[in-house]
């Protein structure tokens, strides 16, 4: 149990509580210190089940690592790391504090051997991402976060539901591969998924991540989806469902994003779009493709977290977030526009950067797998991430057009943070051994081949060529896209608006009938008891008479026949 | 603020035509390249070029598509 005094997530969610109080110098020494340490820590520490207990008569393992937990633990890190570095500047003194807990929370997921460890962080990570959006101080943030939220409580819901199920079914909780059996094996994938932003809940990442401060999305855009990645991975590897809901949102994200005028919401639906090839390479499920998924869950949060980096510095300069208002900041932001580009190209897997060691993995263990049509999908979606995310995002924000807007580049620490991860994404991509060595299994791999490099350059360029070509076709409108969000944002409260009006007006209905039926009823009986009705009337003796021989007689023969 | 070299069309001008000269090697270059296809469909010359370039366009169009029935004015929701 002392090993939990070195949990790297206890370790950077604790520190949430001294940075909230720390000001000045000693703050920032605290935010940089804190998730260095968890980095440290989830270097060192023992590949072992580390922490054991009892809970609800259940035995629960809150600390193990293996490789797989170990280099998400990593990953998380670094991004805490850097993300703490970009907001130092961040007025909002909650925002960092939550997003530590955020991270040490999602750290604590990937550390879990158990379900009921995994449930408590799983619901953590929902508050701490709540707050960041909440430190946003919009309007518009905290409606946003309260449809995150009610979206996160329904996947803990059904988490919470399979987990219990689980555990009467199978008399233990500890978290291994599922056989996906029993109903509560599919409720826990579902709860797994929400978070995902699988279909047919997608819309939250793109719904709410955008509306987060200029650095609070760089922390919402790595945490929440990729620990799900990982939940996957360590429960429903080779689930052949999960190859199909990735490639769903594979295309969604990319059809979307190109859809989409506000540069970091294009940059949520590439979320969706990125997970979507991890899931389909947990889907795939050969160790090839596992590791690929996690290789590429890794280097997606570092290019991911340099593009929100260099979307939030011009937001951060200019206030302006839709495309169709940007252009041409490349004269007076030149770091940030670098710092775009390189991980604009990470994310399209161009040669030498961090995507194109992590990506071609898993569209190699679906040509390895002999599974044609997911691996030509992959192929026709690695040339779409380029023009959803390689091209656009960069020309819209920081050429096309002159917007007349001047800013100029951000704050040191802000580019000291950009100029971290886009080294990281370079290095990974020069030097893929040190991240293959993280990697859980033992699939040798290599992505330098000259065939593969040259069709990768061939597929990127015409990539690009069918962008400038069709530019026209992707004219900038002040526009967003319906997702299935409307369900809930418009149909149900239309329904329950309507469903308000019908009952107001059945109640009156019902109301005016009842009156009606009372006041006839009372008049019927005013009438009985008024001169000539029935109780009021002289009646004859004989009537009398034939009525009482009647009741005489009646009386007779039920004496007779009982 | 003085101005940019991209801000002079001749500069622009020579970025797009290094730029297809850069596609025509990359089309060229396949006669001496060893690809090892593992699909028939890789066996076809040029298929990372033009299957890229063609799969972008379907996307772009799907995606116009969709837009026509998707696309809202971005207050659509409004402050609720």
């Amino acid at each position: 149990m002392a090993w939990l005094l070195m949990h790297p997530g206890l370790v950077l969610a604790g520190s949430a509580v001294l940075i909230a109080c720390l000001r000045g110098r000693l703050r920032t020494v605290a935010i940089l210190v804190a998730p260095s340490t968890a980095i440290l820590l989830s270097l060192q520490l023992p590949a072992a089940v580390l922490a054991e207990g009892v809970f609800l008569e259940r035995e629960i393992v809150p600390m193990r690592l293996d490789a797989l937990s170990r280099l998400f633990a990593i990953i998380f890190g670094l991004m805490a790391l850097g993300g703490g570095l970009f907001a130092l500047r961040q007025p909002s003194r909650i925002e960092v504090p939550a997003a530590y807990l955020y991270a040490g929370s999602a750290i604590g997921v990937v550390l879990a051997g158990d379900l009921i460890t995994v449930f408590v962080f799983w619901e953590l990570m929902a508050i701490g991402s709540t707050l960041v959006l909440w430190s946003s101080g919009t309007r518009a943030a905290y409606r946003a976060s309260l449809r995150y939220l009610k979206i996160h409580l329904l996947g803990g819901v059904l988490l919470f539901a399979g987990i219990t199920g689980y555990a009467a079914d199978a008399g233990t909780v500890r978290f291994e591969s599922f056989a996906l059996e029993s109903p509560a094996e599919w409720l826990i994938l579902a709860g797994f998924l929400v978070n995902a932003g699988a279909p047919p809940l997608s819309a939250w990442v793109g719904d709410a991540y955008p509306e987060a401060s200029w650095s609070g999305t760089v922390f919402l855009s790595a945490f929440t989806t990729k620990t799900a990645v990982y939940a996957l991975m360590r429960g429903f590897a080779g689930t052949d469902l999960l190859v199909w809901i990735g490639l769903f949102m594979v295309f969604y994200g990319i059809i979307y994003a190109l859809l989409e005028n506000d540069m970091r919401r294009i940059l949520a639906y590439s979320i969706v779009n990125q997970v979507g090839f991890m899931v389909t390479g947990i889907g795939i499920g050969t160790e090839l493709a596992l590791n690929g998924a996690a290789a590429h869950a890794f280097t997606h949060i570092v290019y991911k977290a340099l593009l929100l980096m260099a979307a939030g510095s011009v937001l951060y300069a200019t206030g302006v977030r839709r495309c169709s208002d940007l252009g041409g900041l490349f004269r007076s932001m030149p770091v940030t526009t670098c710092c775009g580009i390189i991980g604009a190209l990470a994310i399209s897997a161009f040669p030498l950067t961090s995507g194109f060691v992590s990506k071609s993995m898993i569209s190699e263990a679906a040509a390895d797998s002999g599974l044609a049509v997911v691996w030509i999908l992959l192929v026709a979606a690695s040339a779409g991430v380029f023009l959803h995310a390689g091209i656009k995002f960069p020309w819209f924000v920081f050429f096309q057009k002159d917007s007349g807007l001047r800013p100029s580049d951000p704050p040191t620490s802000m580019r000291a943070a950009m100029y971290l991860f886009a080294f990281l994404c370079l290095a990974i991509g020069i030097f893929p051994a040190a991240l293959y060595r993280l990697l859980p299994y033992s699939a040798a791999y290599e992505p330098y081949t000259a065939a593969h490099v040259f069709t990768q350059l061939q597929l990127l360029a015409f990539a690009g060529l069918a962008f400038f070509v069709l530019l026209p076709a992707l004219k900038r409108t002040r526009t967003i896209s319906l997702d299935t969000d409307w369900l809930y944002r418009r149909l149900l409260v239309a329904v329950a608006a309507r469903g308000h009006a019908a009952f107001r007006y059945g109640a009156a209905y019902a109301r005016a009938i009842q009156q009606q039926v009372c006041r006839r009823a009372e008049a019927f009986v005013l009438r009985q008891r008024s001169p000539g009705g029935a109780l009021n009337r002289s009646e004859s003796t004989a009537g009398m008479g034939v009525w009482m021989m009647l009741m005489l007689l009646g009386h007779l023969m039920l004496y007779l026949f009982t | 603020m003085k101005s940019h070299w991209l801000d002079d069309p001749a500069n622009v001008r020579k970025l797009w035509r290094a730029f297809v000269a850069v596609l025509g090697l990359l089309v060229v270059a396949e006669f001496v390249m060893d690809l090892h296809p593992r699909f028939g469909i890789e066996r076809v010359f040029a298929f990372y070029a033009w299957f890229g370039f063609l799969a972008c366009a379907v996307m772009i169009a799907l995606a116009k598509l969709l837009g026509v029935v998707l696309k809202r004015p971005d207050d659509y929701y409004g402050d609720e």
